[in-house]
């Protein structure tokens, strides 16, 4: 008999609608699957056929042919292996398949016939939903992820016999399968907060410059001068995701397979330190099935890269074009993939080899070293991060005071003013922070007064800026006179903005 | 006692040079054997046609350099095109034979025996000082190095130096700022800049003062040539000013090669603990003279400038309160920003903002970022 089930597979960070057919004719007894089936589809086979075996069926020696449609995309992952169980049991009349016409299936088998948790569940839900399937049924591990999707029932199951029995009364366990339709979430807590920072008050004033405006960060000290302390705290002063930002993270991480145990969706901003080993690959993400790189699991938060010229070249060319875009795209045989990548990037770097320039009685590099390792990071990339500020190391007496900081809640509150104040702002024009400004919105709301205009032309011309350095000084200046909540960039708001200013006109014509 | 110096050719004064540039650039030929050679024939042309073998068992040339002199002399036809070139190009070529050799070299062991020069020459009756230093300097090395050769340059004083990165260019750079002349020794050809980041300077030199070299045109820079042009500057100078050393360094040998050419050593003192001060100190234990203003060096050359020079600030006059204030929490020594707005109680925008305002009005340098400090 033929039958046929439901099931969503993933492509990238999206799913897609696969009828599992199952048929059991006359023929020679065997089993053929079609369907442009990866590796691990393939093995479903006898996954299946033990698993139905061990949760105590018996088949009579019969032809069957499971197709998975539509042939022509190539399928991965082993979330087929529950509907083509369940196909088997309707294609020899175990069970009844006109029960499950509005619900997708998804999940893997152990031999025993236990179902194990898979990857990417939130994007197979949404698109379940968006099918318009009413309910889908889920290994019960990651029936609390299904769950955050919303717009769908969650069945979670934890074995064939359990489903065989579900089938047989849908109502006998009502209750308690269909327990928690409140979503879950993690507390939304940091473990770190900047009130642990003693001093390294510039730092952490970039660092909220930065997070106001959506502006890439560089830090440059040498070693041991809290750089990376400063920066894994950035996610702490950035507005709290949005339920479809937390959405979009969680997706990402649930394709990635890191998605807590739990099921809950991440509220908590990521922050992600790649070592300086990455691969292209691996960070921006590829594959043949493309899966999403360091660059999308940290979309929505920072991307902090220590070590910034010890990175490949060309895993650092990767960045380009996301960090102008805010997403990945990437081109395969089979089709195009696109991921989020929205993050702020942080770079750290040493400010010469030796690493403790300008101490000039521990550091004994010429002029030339220190330029030369600096000109290790291309200008592209350069171009791109508004923001440079430098890290100095730290007194014994700065250590040991114990003066109370700002707290990370203080900076978010004025993050969050500022932040307010461009959405206003840009409200229709396409773009959402003052990082994002092109020439004309530049022109329009970056007007200076007279005399800091002429003030402005002086600096311009004793410092040999270029007219990039120009834009990214208007753009800084812009968010910090947001984090003012000024109206007009006023004389003091441009001088930090120029302060700023990135290393190639601060070193290179030193 | 016979007389050390030459000043005559002999019949063929044009010919006897063109030997004479061939014969400097032979290899392993030094300006001591030179010197013999002219004492022993009184004519390049005729050393030309020697049989070195015979030079050789005169004892005037070792093994190595008769071999040499041997081979060399197929290059004399290129040498006398290069002569030519070298002329065309308004290169100086200066001999121990001539008249416009300088007379602070004459009396010196193993002075070179030929000078290429671009401008000219220092004058011999005016005070000359070099000054020299490390070439990764402290911002408080290269401001006073700035500072030494301004003054320097008002009292009427030649500087002379190398052109190196550091010390050295800040000291040319202070003297060109001020109008002065000054005098760069190279390691290498006169017509090469080395190096390049000094390309401004090494245009600059030559159109009051002079940029010098023992090397022939065309000859790159090398480690050996360096300590070889030290012995140059110091004996050029009659004052060697060390700003910056650490205990080992290329400025000390310098410092060395003065004093057993019999000039007046002097040393700017830095903080015990600085690693680049070390050299200097160690230089005033031995008993350099001690630098703690300009004047200490007009005084020995008895200049008495109108205004009394000590090493003073900018003057603050036309400073808002603010800005004085944050100011004076600057010294020679870079500070960073986060110390500044601790120690003004500003906060840190009024800090960079007024940093900035001070760094246009020339008042203060930010010499890495975000580190400032005072400028002299």
């Amino acid at each position: 008999m033929f039958s046929k089930v439901n099931s969503i597979g993933l492509r990238g960070l999206e799913g897609y609608p696969v009828s599992v057919e199952v048929d059991a004719g006359d023929g020679l007894p065997g089993v053929t699957m079609v369907g442009a089936l990866a590796g691990e589809v393939r093995e479903a086979q006898d996954r299946v056929r033990t698993a139905l075996k061990n949760s105590g069926y018996r088949f009579r020696p019969r032809k069957v042919t499971i197709n998975l449609s539509p042939a022509d995309i190539r399928k991965g992952g082993t979330g087929f292996d529950f509907p083509i169980a369940v196909g088997m049991l309707c294609a020899y009349e175990i069970a009844d398949p006109r029960k499950l016409e509005d619900a997708a299936l998804i999940g893997e088998l152990g031999l025993d016939g236990e179902l194990k948790p898979v990857k990417g569940v939130l994007s197979l839900v949404c698109e379940a939903r968006d099918q318009g399937l009413n309910r889908c049924f889920l290994p019960s591990k990651n029936a609390g992820e299904g769950r955050a999707v919303g717009g769908i029932r969650i069945i979670g199951i934890s074995s064939i016999r359990e489903m065989a029995e579900y089938m047989e009364n849908p109502d006998l366990f009502k209750e308690e399968k269909e327990a928690g339709e409140e979503c879950e979430e993690d507390d939304g807590e940091y473990p770190v907060d900047y009130r642990e920072v003693q001093g390294q008050l510039l730092m952490k004033r970039a660092a909220e410059v930065a997070v106001a405006g959506s502006h890439n960060l560089l830090y440059i000290g040498p070693a041991g001068t809290g750089k990376t302390m400063v920066a894994e705290r950035i996610p702490t002063i950035m507005p709290p995701c949005t339920r479809q930002e937390q959405l979009e993270i969680s997706k990402v991480y649930s394709v990635c397979g890191l998605l807590p145990q739990e099921g809950k969706l991440l509220r908590r901003r990521p922050f992600r330190s790649p070592h300086h080993s990455i691969t292209g690959a691996a960070l921006a993400g590829g594959g043949r099935n493309p899966v999403p790189g360091e660059l999308s699991l940290a979309s929505g938060g920072v991307l902090f890269l220590d070590e910034f010229p010890e990175f490949s070249r060309y895993a650092i060319e990767m960045m380009r074009q996301p960090l102008e875009s805010g997403r990945v795209v990437m081109s395969r045989v089979s089709g195009r993939y696109e991921f989020p990548a929205r993050f702020i990037l942080v770079a750290a770097m040493n400010p010469c080899p030796c690493g403790f320039y300008p101490d000039r009685n521990r550091c004994r590099c010429t002029r030339q070293q220190v330029r030369n390792y600096l000109s290790r990071i291309s200008g592209p990339i350069l171009d791109r991060i508004d923001i440079c500020a430098e890290a100095s190391p730290i007194t014994f007496s700065e250590l040991r005071q114990s003066v109370p900081q700002e707290t990370s809640l203080d900076i978010r509150r004025r993050v969050e003013r500022a932040r307010k104040i461009q959405e206003r702002r840009y409200a229709g024009t396409g773009i959402r922070f003052n990082s994002q400004m092109k020439g004309e919105h530049i022109r329009r709301y970056c007007a200076l007064k007279k005399e800091d205009e002429q003030f402005f032309q002086a600096v311009y011309r004793n410092m040999n800026l270029s007219a990039r350095a120009y834009t990214r000084i208007l753009k800084v200046a812009r968010t910090i006179a947001d984090l003012d909540g000024q109206e007009r960039i006023g004389h003091g708001h441009l001088c930090e903005s120029v302060s700023y200013r990135s290393l190639e006109e601060k070193y290179w014509n030193s | 006692m016979e007389q050390l110096t030459y000043t005559d050719y002999g019949k063929d004064r044009g010919r006897e040079r063109e030997y004479l540039y061939w014969l400097s650039q032979a290899p392993d030929m030094g300006a001591v054997t030179i010197r013999r050679l002219w004492d022993r024939y009184h004519s390049f042309e005729r050393v030309y046609n020697m049989e070195e073998t015979g030079l050789k068992n005169q004892g005037l040339v070792n093994g190595g350099q008769a071999k040499g002199l041997g081979l060399w002399k197929r290059q004399l036809a290129r040498c006398r095109d290069d002569y030519r070139k070298m002329e065309e190009k308004g290169i100086r070529f200066v001999t121990f034979l001539d008249k416009e050799y300088p007379r602070r070299l004459e009396k010196l062991y193993g002075s070179p025996a030929v000078l290429y020069i671009r401008g000219r020459l220092p004058d011999e009756d005016r005070p000359t000082a070099a000054i020299v230093g490390a070439r990764d300097c402290s911002h408080y090395g290269s401001q006073t190095a700035e500072y030494l050769g301004r003054s320097l340059a008002h009292g009427g004083v030649q500087v002379i130096s190398g052109m190196a990165l550091g010390i050295d260019g800040a000291g040319h750079k202070g003297c060109l700022r001020a109008g002065g002349d000054t005098y760069a020794v190279l390691g290498c050809g006169v017509d090469i800049c080395y190096p390049r980041s000094h390309f401004s300077m090494y245009m600059e030199i030559p159109e009051k003062g002079g940029v010098i070299s023992e090397y022939c045109p065309g000859q790159s820079p090398k480690a050996c040539h360096f300590p070889m042009r030290n012995r140059i500057i110091s004996g050029l100078a009659d004052a060697v000013i060390v700003v910056e050393a650490r205990e080992k360094s290329g400025s000390l040998i310098t410092a060395d090669c003065g004093l057993e050419q019999g000039k007046e050593i002097f040393a700017v003192p830095g903080r015990t603990t600085d690693t680049l001060s070390q050299g200097c100190n160690q230089l005033i234990r031995q008993g350099a003279g001690i630098v703690t203003c300009p004047g200490d060096i007009l005084d020995f050359f008895h200049i008495h400038p109108e205004k009394k020079l000590i090493v003073h600030e900018k003057s603050e006059n036309g400073l808002a309160k603010k800005e004085k204030m944050l100011y004076s929490c600057l010294d020679l020594q870079p500070k960073f920003i986060d110390r500044i707005a601790e120690e003004s109680g500003l906060t840190l925008g009024e800090c960079l903002t007024l940093l900035l305002e001070l760094e246009l009005g020339g008042y203060i340098v930010q010499t890495a970022g975000h580190y400032y400090a005072k400028k002299l």
